[in-house]
Order: structure tokens, then sequence, then C-alpha cells
């Protein structure tokens, strides 16, 4: 490959937060339009913001999650523009001293682990929404402005230009993801505009250690369209230095139904934004004490997790990754190994049918009809040789259904595996008898026959036939004949 | 004649020499009267004066205890929002605007049974010192009418001299409560920063304003601020814990005391008028017992200088929500671009617009270390200095304003000139301190000169003390003017 593509990602995500940053208002999404309104967020004449503290408690967990510094003095500034989403002609955010710098998260990438470093984590307000009465702001004859949203908290998260590809990307934002709802700051809904994503990104020669000319992309409203939109972009600036041609720094928009990043109308001048500290907010004072204590009410993080998983666990790093990517998926795997079963078992079911079955009803591990102790007793049946793995797949079917626990479905169903080696001779000796065609085939070499004569023997014991014995019995009688 | 106080008022009112509807009439006629001349008020309220005026007396017919303030006649500056009552700031941009929500300030005051009269004439969003760049009218000084009341808090003041008004409210961010209330001859103080909510005071520099009383006397400017100070949930810069009793501080006694003289402040820009009257005021503590201390705040010379850079660049941050969109002003047009910048050119007025462009200036990129930052320095060596001299002095004593008020139209097209008036009180707004001007005489003219007292932070009891000190001593500098002489 003769270029390297160079990505830093900048991600806007909303806190979760009962109420607004600088007023009481309430964060929910949806509602009637300017429902969510009070004089402070509509920016009338004479209000001041009071900051909400829960927001400055949420961004310093995640900067510990991150891995980062949290800076003990830190401050509000005012980044001035005029549009008509903000009520004020300026926005509440931070410039130089955000309360968390110099943090960074791993992501796992075709089996290696690398490290994305993050600059910067600062917190700010959300503007307004424009209601076009066209379809898009250029079709339309005017907007109307709703300020539910204004004033709703936002952390933007500021990675080092580390990213490599679309693929490491995507594997960033999903690992953001998965710590943001661990930490129950954010629910990370791209589609509800709850996670934003903006890429900056510049190519340059292999080898090469300046950064070429970068364009940021914006627009990029899922995941698969943040990887889309960067291979996108890096091939489209590759084509242009191949063909002699300068990229021009500029932002574009991904259009994803296009697959294609168009230059949006280009702004007369850069704005100058005139940041100055913001003289209604007093600095932001953090002690370590402060730290301290928020430290101690992080939950054990994926990572760490993960860690444990492959080490304690002997998962394998993908099962460990995929059971992680939820905290209440981890939580569900860890009680159900403390209630007596082996992590391995554990994690093949829930991999498994009990993935399908979570999946299908659209929920989460912690809302499932069969909890964790419920599954480890059904493993215990299987240890135990009481049930076959093939017939505790329909017993899991009808847990979930039920919420019994195994035993209980066991017993009702007269499900219990027959182990008795003179009940199922007796059964082979007339399988074989009844089937001497089969008999014939497997003599003359045709292997698959003894898996019929298997299914035989399993349709005459309703499943409940160890496979283990009925194997070992019926080759045995088999080379008798 | 002497001057309406609320603590005289308030002791009719409980003695029921006479009613709170009675006294309220008497003032409003006594308004409709003065004000064709005067022009303090940009809107009245008389209806509900005089509903609040009858619950008053119900009260006090009940033998119910009533605050100090019930049933006195006031009036606020119309940069301060009530709610249902229309907030102009003396711009065609906030002309037909109705504020949905009270000031902190309102809000207490409500709770003492208040009466306001009108929202008051004020220089267009606070940014002035003459009152002369209100939209709609210009208000004159009583004294003479034919010179400026002060500003921005001119309506503010020149009510209160009128007699229209017992007391107001104004606001003051490099002397706009001081310097009026000097040019017309009554008492204006600026309290600490930070001591009374700004919690609905529509901002001009969002670290410099701050609200405070405009009286007849130091015993009513105490009591107003009695009712209005005190910590604030909604205001953020609002500094927590009790505030005292300021009549309690209300005691003629200087004796022992220091005072410090900032030679500063008394440059070759005063009028000699004014020298002389600030030499006597000097005589006057020393005859009373103080100690006169010379002190030297070296930096406050470069106070203008630092203000002119601070204030406009907080008020074009401040002032830019005035954008067409959703409230005040607005001007159609084909596009977004368009419809903002015809509305704010049609809704601010010069000297908004030229401060609008110096904060924008300074703030930008390339131009803010050496502007803003640079200004934001010498303000923290202002107060540095300011605390290093309250170490050695307990108040200080300067003059208000460097003359007395001077002809309407004279200064007006002279904006420097205009912002030399503010030499004296702005290093306070700067360092946050309080300071309090009250009646120090009469220049060659007649016309009222004042004499401006400075404490260090949350020093109001002691710049109350010694003001009411030097008022008790000086009662020929309260009498009244001709406008201001009300029938009860």
């Amino acid at each position: 490959m003769k270029y390297e593509t160079v990505v830093g990602l900048e991600v806007h995500t909303e806190l979760k937060t009962k109420s607004k940053i600088f007023c009481g208002c309430t964060t929910e999404f949806g509602g009637e339009q300017n429902t969510h309104v009070c004089p402070v967020c509509l920016g009338l004449p004479g209000v001041l913001p009071v900051l909400n503290e829960r927001v400055v408690e949420y961004a310093i967990r995640v900067g510990l999650a991150l891995n980062c510094e949290i800076l003990p003095f830190s401050k509000f500034d005012r980044k001035n523009y005029f549009y008509p989403d903000l009520p004020k002609d300026w926005q509440t955010s931070q410039y130089d001293l955000p309360i968390c710098l110099n943090g960074y998260l791993d992501i796992h990438v075709n089996g290696e682990t690398k490290r994305i470093r993050i600059n910067r984590i600062h917190m700010e307000e959300d503007a307004g929404k424009l209601v076009h009465d066209g379809n898009t702001i250029s079709t339309s004859n005017s907007s109307n402005v709703d300020y539910n949203r204004t004033g709703v908290p936002l952390l933007e998260i500021v990675s080092e230009p580390d990213i490599r590809s679309g693929e490491e990307a995507k594997a960033y934002l999903e690992k953001l993801k998965t710590i943001l709802k661990y930490l129950d700051v954010s629910d990370c809904r791209m589609e509800e505009g709850s996670l934003r994503c903006d890429a900056n990104i510049s190519i340059r020669l292999m080898g090469e250690t300046k950064l070429g000319t970068k364009t940021e992309i914006k627009n990029m409203n899922s995941f698969s369209g943040v990887q889309k939109g960067i291979e996108y972009e890096a091939l489209r600036q590759a084509e242009l230095l191949e063909d002699g041609e300068a990229v021009v720094q500029e932002t574009r928009t991904w259009d994803d139904s296009k697959g294609m990043t168009l230059s949006m109308r280009k702004k007369e001048q850069e704005n100058d934004y005139r940041y100055f500290p913001e003289p209604d907010l007093m600095p932001i004072i953090t002690s370590t004490e402060k730290v301290e204590a928020i430290r101690a009410t992080l939950p054990e993080l994926a990572d760490a997790k993960v860690k444990r998983f492959v080490e304690n666990y002997g998962l394998t790093l993908t099962e460990a990754d995929i059971l992680t990517s939820l905290r209440e998926t981890a939580d569900y795997l860890d009680s159900a190994v403390k209630a007596g079963a082996e992590p391995k078992s554990v994690s093949n079911w829930m991999l498994g049918d009990m993935s399908k079955m979570v999946n299908e009803a659209n929920i989460t591990f912690d809302q499932a009809p069969i909890k964790p102790e419920q599954l480890a007793g059904m493993i215990a049946l299987i240890d135990k040789g009481t049930i076959s793995g093939k017939i505790a797949k329909h017993v899991i079917t009808k847990m979930w259904e039920t919420g019994k626990n195994a035993e209980v479905v066991v017993e009702e169903e007269g499900l219990v595996q027959i182990t008795d080696e003179g009940a199922i001779e007796v059964i082979v000796i007339k399988i074989i008898d009844a089937n001497p065609k089969s008999v014939e085939d497997y003599k003359s070499g045709k292997g698959k026959a003894i898996g019929f004569l298997v299914g035989q023997i399993m349709k005459e014991t309703k499943g409940r036939a160890n496979p283990g014995v009925v194997n070992q019995l019926l080759v045995k009688h088999l080379q008798n004949k | 004649m002497v001057r309406l106080t609320i603590h005289d008022l308030h002791k009719k009112l409980i003695n029921k020499e006479i009613s709170a509807q009675e006294l309220t009439t008497a003032i409003i006629k006594h308004k409709e009267k003065v004000e064709p001349e005067i022009g303090s008020y940009l809107s009245d309220d008389h209806e509900q004066a005089l509903i609040t005026a009858a619950l008053v007396d119900e009260k006090i017919a009940r033998g119910e205890k009533i605050a100090p303030l019930a049933g006195i006649a006031g009036a606020i500056k119309d940069n301060i929002c009530i709610k249902g009552k229309s907030a102009t700031c003396a711009s065609k941009m906030l002309e037909n605007y109705i504020s949905p929500y009270d000031a902190t300030v309102i809000k207490k005051l409500k709770d003492n049974d208040f009466i306001s009269l009108g929202k008051l004439n004020m220089d267009e969003f606070a940014m002035g010192g003459s009152t002369e760049t209100s939209a709609f009218k210009k208000t004159k000084n009583p004294w003479d009418v034919e010179r400026v009341p002060g500003g921005s808090s001119g309506g503010s003041a020149a009510a209160v001299a009128s007699g229209t008004a017992v007391w107001t409210l104004g606001s003051d961010t490099g002397g706009s409560i001081r310097q009026p209330a000097s040019f017309c001859g009554v008492v204006g103080l600026k309290p600490t920063y930070g001591l009374v909510s700004r919690y609905g005071l529509i901002a001009f520099a969002s670290s410099l304003d701050q609200i405070g009383p405009i009286t007849n006397d130091v015993t009513d400017a105490a009591l107003v601020l009695n009712a209005i100070s005190g910590h604030d949930s909604n205001d953020s810069t609002s500094i927590p814990g009790k505030r005292p009793d300021y009549i309690k501080a209300l005691v003629a006694d200087v004796k022992g005391l220091n005072v410090g003289i900032p030679k500063e402040f008394f440059s070759k820009g005063l009028h000699p008028d004014v020298k002389l009257a600030m030499d006597k005021a000097i005589k006057t503590y020393e005859e009373l017992g103080a100690n006169i201390v010379e002190v030297s705040l070296p930096n406050v010379v470069h106070g203008i200088s630092s203000y002119y850079i601070i204030a406009p660049a907080e008020a074009s941050s401040n002032l830019a929500r005035y954008d067409g969109v959703s409230y005040g002003l607005r001007i159609p047009a084909d596009n977004l671009v368009e419809m903002t910048t015809k509305t704010r050119t049609a809704g601010f007025g010069d000297e908004v617009k030229r401060r609008i462009l110096l904060g924008t200036y300074v703030l930008s990129s390339g131009y803010y270390d050496a502007y803003y930052l640079k200004a934001m320095k010498v303000r923290s060596l202002i107060k540095q200095e300011f605390d290093a001299a309250f170490e050695k002095v307990d108040f200080m004593l300067t003059p208000t304003a460097p003359n007395a008020a001077y002809k309407l139209g004279e200064k007006i097209n002279d904006p420097l000139a205009m912002y030399m008036e503010d030499m004296c009180t702005i290093p306070v707004n700067l360092a946050g301190l309080p300071g309090i001007s009250i009646p120090a005489g009469f220049d060659s003219n007649g016309m009222p000169i004042g004499l401006q007292l400075l404490g260090p932070a949350l020093g109001e009891s002691m710049i109350l003390r010694a003001a009411y000190t030097f008022e008790q001593a000086h009662p020929e500098y309260s009498k009244v003017a001709k406008f201001g002489e009300v029938n009860i």
C-alpha cells in the first residue's frame, strides 16, 4: 500500500443526566417542541447559567475510564458564533482548560491490540434543533427552532490521529460506546443523535511522518457509515494525489445513499470563535480526593473484564470481547460462574442459544427470563449426565418460555437421559435387526449408515439415550454382524 | 422642604398619619406634573402600584407588621426584569419585549410589598454616562433641565431627585449608579460584585454589572440594600452566606478610622469646584476624628483603557442574542444573514454598535492576547493594589466624577471625552469593590457634586457608616431640588 490513512475522531455524546447542564429542564429525548425549556436555556435577556454538578461527575468518570489526567483547575469558555439554533449566539464550552487530557483506549483489530490516544475530553452544551419545512435546508422556505435540546450536556471526546483505517475507527467507536454504556453516562444511540462522530482524515506516503492536508467529514450517522466514509475519503484523496492534484482542506459531508463524501459549500472564512472565559460561571476545581472518590465508584470496565475472562475463565479474546461488550452480558456470565457453572460452558450457551433468544426479544441479558443461576443449573444437569447436550437445547427453550428451572422441565417432560447400558443395548439390537440394509451399507463402507441407525435409536428413545453409550454399543454390535 | 425618605414615610404609614394609597396617589400626581419636563420614565405602572398600596393599607389595618419599603413608591431601571412588564433597556431592539420572569431582586422586593411606579430611562443597554444614548428620550437633570442627569441610570437618579419616586434601582458597570447619583445630588450605592443577584439584570458586562439603590439619603440606601441583597442560587457569581443588617452600620462615628486618599483619583482632570469640595470633605473627616492617609494605586491610571476593552468584549457576546430570531426586534429579509444584519443595524444605536465592534475586535484571533488578556491582567493588578491599600485604610475617599453635570449634547459626539468621565468610578468595578456616592456640595453653577467612598470587598457596612457620618455632618448638602418638592 502506497499511502497510509491517518484519522482522528471527534465524538460528541449526550450525557444522560436528569436535567440540562445549566438549568433544571429535563434532558428527555423527544417531547412536544419547546416544552422542555425555561428562560435560562432559551437565553432570554437577563438569565444566568448554573452548572449541573452531575455533568462534571460524569465527565470525570469518562476521563478516568479513558485513562485521562483530570485537571484540578478547569473552566468554561464562550464559543461565539451566530446561528438560530443557538439562543445566546454563543455555546458555553471549554477551550484551553478542558476537564480531561491525555488518555487512551485500546482496540482489538485482527487479533491485535492497538492503543488509540485521546487528546482531550471537554463539557459543552448542545444547541437546539432546526426543523425545516422542506426536506433539507436548501429546499425549504422557512425553518422553525425547537429548543428542547438546547442545554443538554455534551461531552466532546477528541482522539489523536492514531487511527489508520475505517475498520479501526469502527472498533474505536464500538469500544467507546461500550465504555460509555458501562459507566451508564450515555445511551450512545447514533440514530437518536446521542452519539455523533466527525472524522478528520488525511493520507501520506508510507513511512512519512508529516501529516498530509486533512478534510473533515461530517454526517456519518452510523458506525458502518463512519467506516465507509473514511474508506471512501482515503481513496478519494489517494486518487487526487495520484492525479498530481492537492487535497483541499475543507469540510465534506458523507452521503450514505450515494456512498461518497461531498464538498459542503465552502464557508467564506474560517469561523473565529473569539473564545474567552465564561464570566457567569465559576472555574471547576477538582481535588484529588474528589477524583479518587469518583474512581471508587467506577465499575470494573470492559478491558479488565476481558483480561479476567481470558486469564481466569480461559475464554478466547474474541469470546471475551463479545461477552463484555455490554456490562449486562458480562455480569450475567459472572453470576452464572458464581453459581457454580464452568465458564466455558456458560460462554458457549450464552454465545449460542441464549444470544439468539436475547436478540430476537430485543433485550439485554439482565432482562432474560432465564436467570444466570438457572443456566448454571441446566449446565449442571448436562455435566451430571442427566440430559444430553442435544436435549438441553430443547430444555433451554422451554426454560425461556416458562421461566422454570431445568430440573422442573426435565421432570415434567420426562427427559432424563437413559444411560443404562442394558436398556440401550436392547434397543440397539432391535434397530439393527430391523434395518438389515443399513447394516449392509455400513459393512460395505458407507459411514453415513451409522448415522441413520443412531437416528433410529434416538427416535425410539425419544432422544433420551446417551449418545456416547449408543455409539459404543452400536459399533460393538455392528462389528459382530 | 425636606426630602421624602423611606424611613420617614414608613413611620408615617405605621402611625397611620397617611395611607399607602394616599401617599402613592400624591406621588403619582406630582409625577404627572413633573415628568413632561424631566422624562425619567419609559413606562408607567400606576394601576398595579395602587393595587399594591391598597393591599399594604389592608395589612396595616389588620395590625400586621409591614416591611420598611412596603407601600412606598419606587421605580426600577428598565434593564431589570419584572414579570409581565416591559424591559426595553432603552433600545429599539427590545422596544416591545415583555419579560416572562422576575429578576431575583424583584422577587425579593415583591416579598417586601414594594411599589414600582414604572420603568426608568437609561443609556441604551447601560452603555453611556449621560442617558443621551437612550433610543426613546433624553432625561433632564432636575437641578438644571439643560444638563444631563448622568448615566447610564439617569432615569433612576433623576426620578429620586425630582420626587417622582422615593427610591429607585439602578445598575452600575463602570459608574452607572454612582455618577448619576452624583450629578443629581442623591445617594447611589454599587455593592461588592456578587452581593446582589444579577439574575434578571439584562447583561451588559457580566464581570462588572451590579444592581444597587439610588435614594435620597444613606439610611434609605441601607434599607433598600437589606431588601435586595442576598445569595442567589440562580446566579453562579453570587457570594454565598448571609448578609449583615445594613441598618446597624448607620452610626455617625468615624473616630480613629483611617481614610485613604488615593492620589491617582485627584489628577489634573478634576474641575476646580470638585477639587474644592473634596478638600472640604477631607477636612470634615479630619474634624470628625478620622486619620487621613495618602495612598497610591498606580495602575488605576490604566483603569479606563482596560475597562473599555473588557466591558465591550463581554458586551459583544452578551448582546449577540439580539439576532431577530426568537424575541425582540426582527426586520424580515430573504435570508438569515440579511435578517440578523438588518435587525441589528436598526435595533442598536451608535454607542452600542461602537462597543460591540470594539468588543468583537479585541476578542478576535490575533488580538486577544494583546488586548483582552492584557486588560484582564491589568485588572488583576488594580485589584491587588486596592486589596493592599485596604490593609492600611478602612475606606477611601475620592470624587465620584471629575466635574458636575454638563450640558445636554456637550459630550455625546466625543465618546472618548465621555469615557474619561468614568475615571473615578471604573476602577471600583474592575476591582469588584463597593462604592457609594453621596452629596458633597454644589459647583459654581449650583450643580451637585458627589463624594465617593470606597470599601474593601463586603465592606458595605464600613462605607455606609462613613457616608452616614458625613451626611449627618452636612445636612445642607441634602437640599431638595425645585422639581423635587412634593406635597404629601
